[in-house]
């Protein structure tokens, strides 16, 4: 005897939904455009010079793009948020020094010091938003306005109270050795060291992508740069987003000027000054739209990652590190002009 | 012309909820104005929203309409006068205010971001969310299957919740918007001209959502300025100019030609016809317009 088993036939799929490859799927990411311009210049600096692809060199590698990724990470949100931050670089140091000269004039373990700075970033965060939304100027100009004057306030500051342009040495001070420990260490992966800033990097970019994809949070930072006043109409806390998200790249900023701290021990107060640019630039190339709304954290990661081979790869292959910011501004301009090819390509599809 | 304007005395304390027969309006203003500095946006407008009825406000540019909703939605705040909602005066000093009493607005042109797919603009601002503490997620795909739900049983056949809502028609939009407003419990629904900007076709299909939204028994704020649209699917129409009510009625009360009259107001008309003739205007347009004096002469009694 023999059962016959009529198979449920499946939904007839609507006729109007051309089915998309996958690869048809893949280009309809923003960050599929940098991905291209990464594996690209991957082959290309692994063709020209052979020490490139060696462990030891990608470890290298992976540690020039985190001290830009960090960064990227909360420029690329804010980005997406619609604004832009001109002040992340100074404030990177701005932190710093906070850690630095409070913990050696007072006396304390480097610990309190490491704190205040937190305090110190967040607030730089903080109000960078809150003028913003108070005033509605563009971002543009109030960050102008914040970089200028803590450039200023990191060598006046710094000069008036050590009398130097650099901050005092910590490294015999208590707690200077468990902060590097968290700040500034290296993991050694069979045989090859790699800098804890590379873990916290990846982390941050994970943590970024879950926020934006799967939590509220994500949703109204999407909203917010996309349009904020549809945003607001249906009840998005426009001004709580944005300026949270000043305080996301304060707290990115905290991480990497504690980095800096105690990768060494002292802090160039006179530092910092056009990193943000760089910031901006990796997360432009990683395809974040510069009037906001679209862009992923994951296409920051891969800007920096960008940016990482391009500094690194001219020392290896032995050409003149002068060319550097030759090759820096021609790979934004062909990031972008892929970017917006490859998203007119899926939006017609 | 014999079309009788309602009392405000009696709209206000005679008139009855159709559900609950009772004299408390779902939404209610009485002498509301509004002033910008020394501008005078509004001035003593009274009118009231019942579930299941569609108030219509027409009026012309410049009439006193975006004012008007924005005070209801809560963006701005009325100066004299009292609003009410279910009997309880309030003033709303934000969107969020007003969505929380009931009140949701679906914009003209600012009712959704375009980049967004139409899954997260149709839940933006009321995301769900499953897990605890600082581990708080979107339910992304019991938020997609609601969308698509919702979308069919308000008779919008979409193709893929996932594509950014800019992709979609004007309509369309305004569909997804109004589908949202109904499922996130919506009492009163404010329409902000949605079949301006439309063809005729897709006006159609909005108007249906309209009479839809009605059907479930919100109360619905219909804004437009063409009478045309507003006439089939009002119940009440109340007609601005200048900041100022100009009329307010029943719908058993007037006729189509009574509401474009009023609207169009004949002497004005008359007044553009003739400076058109003066300008040496083309032929046509002045005959056109000299046609339509005639026509707003004959249904209301009056020669201008």
């Amino acid at each position: 005897m023999t059962i016959t088993q009529t198979k449920p036939k499946p939904a007839a799929p609507d006729e109007r939904v051309a089915k998309r490859s996958l690869f048809q799927k893949l280009l309809g990411r923003p960050e599929v455009g940098a991905l291209v311009g990464a594996i690209v210049l991957f082959v290309f600096f692994a063709l020209v010079s052979p020490t490139f692809t060696q462990p030891n060199a990608l470890a290298t590698i992976l540690y020039g793009s985190s001290t830009i990724g960090i960064m990227a990470v909360g420029v690329s949100l804010l980005m997406i948020g619609g604004e832009f931050d001109l002040s992340t670089g100074v404030a990177v140091i701005s932190s710093a020094l906070t850690a630095s000269m409070f913990s050696w004039y007072f006396s304390t373990n480097v610990w309190v010091g490491v704190a205040l700075a937190l305090v110190v970033s967040l607030s730089i965060g903080f109000i960078n938003g809150w003028i913003l939304m108070k005033t509605k100027l563009p971002s543009f100009i109030v960050t102008l306005a914040t970089f200028l004057m803590l450039t200023g306030l990191n060598l006046g500051l710094t000069r008036l109270i050590g009398g130097s342009v650099s901050s005092p040495s910590i490294a015999a001070m208590d707690g200077f050795a468990s902060a590097r420990a968290v700040f500034a260490s290296s993991v050694s992966i069979g045989g090859v060291e790699v800098k804890i800033t590379v873990f916290i990097w990846f982390a941050l970019v994970a943590v970024a992508t879950w926020v934006l994809m799967r939590t509220r949070v994500g949703n109204w930072i999407f909203a917010v740069g996309g349009d904020a006043n549809a945003a607001r109409a249906v009840g998005v806390p426009v001004k709580a987003t944005k300026i949270g998200l000043f305080m996301a790249v304060g707290f990115c900023g905290w991480i990497l000027g504690m980095h800096n701290l105690f990768a060494f021990d002292t802090v160039q107060s006179g530092e910092g000054v056009g990193n943000e640019f760089l910031y901006i630039i990796a997360a432009v190339i990683g395809g974040c739209l510069l009037t906001g709304g679209y862009g992923s954290a994951i296409g920051g990661a891969i800007g920096a990652f960008i940016f990482g081979m391009a500094n690194k790869g001219i020392v290896y292959a032995q050409w003149n590190p002068d060319w550097f910011k030759f090759f820096l501004g021609l790979m934004l301009l062909l990031a972008t002009i892929v970017n917006l090819i490859v998203k007119r390509r899926a939006e017609l599809k | 012309m014999n079309a009788k304007e309602i009392d405000q005395q009696t709209l206000l304390q005679n008139e009855k909820d159709p559900l609950t027969h009772t004299p408390v309006h779902l939404l209610s203003l009485d002498g509301v104005a509004k002033h910008y500095g020394n501008i005078i946006a509004l001035s003593d407008v009274t009118m009231a929203v019942d579930n299941g009825r569609v108030t219509c406000v027409l009026g012309d540019n410049g009439a006193g309409k975006s004012t008007l909703i924005k005070i209801i939605a809560g963006l701005h705040q009325h100066d004299a006068g009292i609003l009410k909602v279910m009997g309880e005066e309030r003033k709303f000093t934000s969107p969020r205010d007003a969505l929380d009493a009931g009140i949701a607005t679906v914009y003209q042109d600012l009712a959704v971001v375009p980049l967004m797919p139409i899954w997260r603009n149709f839940f933006l601002g009321s995301e769900l969310t499953s897990g605890f503490g600082p581990f708080k997620s979107m339910d992304v795909e019991k938020m997609k299957e609601i969308t698509l739900q919702e979308l069919a049983a308000m008779g919008i056949d979409l193709r893929d919740v996932e594509q950014p809502i800019g992709q979609l028609s004007g309509g369309e939009r305004q569909c997804v918007a109004i589908a949202r407003a109904v499922y996130f419990g919506a009492k009163v629904l404010i329409l902000d001209e949605p079949t301006a900007a439309l063809g005729v076709k897709q006006s159609g299909v909005v108007l249906r959502y309209i009479l839809q939204a009605r059907d479930r028994g919100l109360g619905v704020i219909f804004i437009t300025h063409n009478p045309h649209h507003a006439f089939p699917v009002g119940d009440r129409f109340l007609l601005l100019k200048r900041g100022k009510s100009i009329g307010y009625y029943d719908k058993k009360d007037i006729t189509l030609d009574e509401l474009t009259a009023q609207m169009a107001g004949g002497a004005e008309l008359a007044e553009l016809a003739h400076e058109l003739e003066q300008l040496g205007g083309h032929g046509d347009v002045v005959k056109e317009v000299q046609g339509e004096v005639a026509e707003v002469a004959q249904t209301t009694g009056k020669t201008y």
